[in-house]
């Protein structure tokens, strides 16, 4: 009786929580849905007072439009190019610091670290502004020319790391220290401890940096948005929100598929890399 | 230095060794140095640049009144930190960023763990589910403010259509000063969402089985197992989540920027939009330096706080 009666209990509390995961998921879900379902939606179907989920006959013309109504293959050039600079510059900076934090000797290296950890306070708000007027008057009063709307000054700033650095010298101060003393034995200088040790073993979390660099090059908003001046330079994220403010509500279908051109490469990289993605940033906020 | 060394070498053997050890180690010391300077420097030069150096040149500039287009630059002293603090709009966006920051935060945190809770269970297809909720995190904020227009749209929305079913009328959401708050903090906790239970959830499964089966031995139920074990063992996570929580909600720009622009009549206007506000649309550089350098004081302080209370449970070196 009291098997049966605990067992009961049991088939009721799964049954719950799997109704709460449908819940969930549902509410997470479709927004996402919603979008790509409007990109598909003729103007009747969006101005329709019923819910059409499903559109009856896809318009793929939204597409078309969207892709006609602002420069997307500039844009895209943009985004790709600022994010493969910018997530490089960025991993090489990490792995280079952190390696150095970790294996070499030089007098005050804690305070040197603290001083690159306490630039994760200085909130890139309060550095806005005067960067701003660094590649403008700064940057005019040196070399005769201003840097603002150039790939150079989208880029720069982003390029030091301190989060980065952090994750990837505590992976690198937990990697065995046999291997590394026996590769010093061997005559190993740094550069080929570096290469033929720390990196192969080191993968894991600078993999996981470079995704998570990856995402937020590719998503930035706020720096691109002020230093940019035509629309030839803008990323994809700024190109779709001055393609919002100029078509506003009045063409859903078409700006839910521009939106989807900015969404769509994060969902790809996403859906191979979610579990590294997951990891690395649990790991640095459990450790951290 | 040399002469103590030498008298010790005369009447220890082997000393030869002992002086010639730290001769090259000298050597392979500096060698190191050099080899560090060129791995440090970059970053370290980079941050100086666009960190350090603007933190300095925001305080000049929050004393000087320009419009960022004029060749001189007029010394006003704190005029205008007095501008802001004698003017309503300034007190308007502080409560707004608190409105905003308690309600964004506090939401995504007690669902967050909530969902955590429920994806700690032996359920089929939770990674499905976790990587699903985790997914918003990852797209842009500009294309989820604009997603998040078109389902607010006051008539032709999702929101609107599915509260028909119920013949409740849709609010005007962003165009209305008491709904556009609401529904930026929904668009920024569905965002986060993903993030902070993801986060809980791997505090949830660092907790040692033991502790729940020593509780279940001294007879404690699902309630009381929660508040003794899960809780406790959770509260670090918890108050990391908070103040990272809070410092991203200071610094969340692109939803606003795109959904509201600040109003209907300043309603969404908070310290990061007032920031650049001030600064990129009205041109007004020293008002926005100033109200850059409040923002930076009070995210100081916060993380101050987060260092205290985290200094003994976490070891750095």
């Amino acid at each position: 009786m009291a098997d049966f009666s605990t067992n009961r209990a049991i088939v009721f509390q799964r049954s719950l929580g799997y109704l709460a995961m449908i819940l969930i998921v549902l509410v997470i879900g479709v927004p996402i849905f919603w979008m790509l379902s409007g990109s598909l939606k003729t103007t009747q179907e969006i101005y329709s007072t019923n819910i059409q989920w499903v559109p009856a006959s896809p318009r793929w013309g939204n597409y078309a439009d969207a892709w006609n109504a602002a420069p997307f293959e500039r844009f895209y050039f943009n985004s790709i190019l600022i994010t493969a600079l910018g997530s490089s510059l960025e991993i090489i900076n990490a792995t280079l610091t952190a390696y150095a934090l970790a294996f070499l000797r030089f007098p005050g290296k804690n305070l040197i670290f603290v001083i690159l950890l306490a630039a994760l306070m200085i909130p890139a708000q309060v550095t806005i502004l005067p960067n701003y007027v660094f590649f403008g008057s700064t940057v005019f009063d040196l070399i005769g020319e201003s840097w603002i709307n150039t790939y150079q000054a989208i880029i720069l700033p982003g390029a030091s790391v301190a989060f980065g650095t952090f994750l990837m010298r505590q992976s690198f101060l937990g990697l065995p220290r046999e291997v590394i003393d026996a590769a010093k034995v061997d005559g190993a200088g740094h550069f080929r401890i570096l290469r033929d040790v720390v990196l192969p073993m080191g993968k894991p979390v600078i993999v996981t940096f470079a995704l998570i660099s990856v995402v937020a090059k590719w998503n930035e908003y706020l720096w691109p948005l002020v230093i940019t001046t035509t629309q030839e330079m803008r990323p994809l994220t700024v190109g779709i929100s001055y393609l919002f403010d100029a078509e506003g509500n009045n063409a859903w279908g078409v700006i839910m598929a521009a939106t989807f051109f900015v969404v769509f490469p994060l969902l790809v990289v996403f859906m191979f890399a979610q579990r590294f993605i997951i990891e690395g940033l649990t790991a640095g906020a459990t450790k951290g | 230095m040399a002469e103590a060394g030498n008298s010790d070498t005369a009447t220890i053997r082997g000393e030869s060794i002992q002086i010639a050890k730290p001769k090259r180690n000298r050597n392979i010391l500096s060698k190191e140095w050099v080899l560090f300077i060129l791995f440090v420097g970059p970053n370290l030069f980079l941050f100086s640049l666009f960190s350090y150096w603007p933190m300095i040149e925001n305080v000049r500039l929050s004393l000087q009144e320009w419009d960022l287009l004029s060749p001189t630059r007029e010394f006003v002293g704190l005029e205008n930190f007095r501008y802001l603090f004698t003017h309503d709009i300034f007190y308007t966006v502080l409560w707004n960023t608190f409105y905003f920051t308690v309600g964004s935060v506090g939401s995504s945190l007690i669902l967050g763990l909530l969902i955590a809770l429920l994806l700690n269970q032996k359920l089929r297809w939770r990674n499905t589910a976790r990587a699903i909720v985790f997914s918003p995190y990852m797209i842009s904020g500009a294309a989820i403010g604009i997603v998040w227009s078109y389902i607010f749209d006051p008539r032709y929305g999702l929101i609107a259509e599915m509260l028909g079913w119920f013949g409740i009328n849709s609010p005007g959401w962003l165009n209305r000063p008491e709904w556009a708050m609401p529904a930026v903090i929904i668009v920024y906790v569905w965002k986060n969402l993903g993030f902070t239970s993801v986060i809980f959830l791997a505090g949830l499964q660092a907790i040692p089985q033991d502790l729940y089966d020593a509780a279940k031995v001294d007879g404690a139920n699902v309630f009381w197992r929660f508040r003794t074990v899960t809780l406790p063992m959770l509260s670090p996570i918890a108050f990391f989540l908070v103040i990272t929580s809070i410092l991203s909600t200071f610094q969340s720009f692109d939803i606003i920027q795109i959904m509201t622009h600040g109003g209907p009549v300043d309603a969404t206007n908070v310290l990061i939009y007032y920031v650049y506000e001030q600064g990129f649309v009205a041109f007004n550089a020293g008002r926005s330096a100033a109200a850059a350098l409040v923002l930076f004081v009070l995210m100081m302080g916060i993380t101050l706080i987060q260092l205290r209370y985290t200094e003994d449970k976490v070891y750095y070196g």
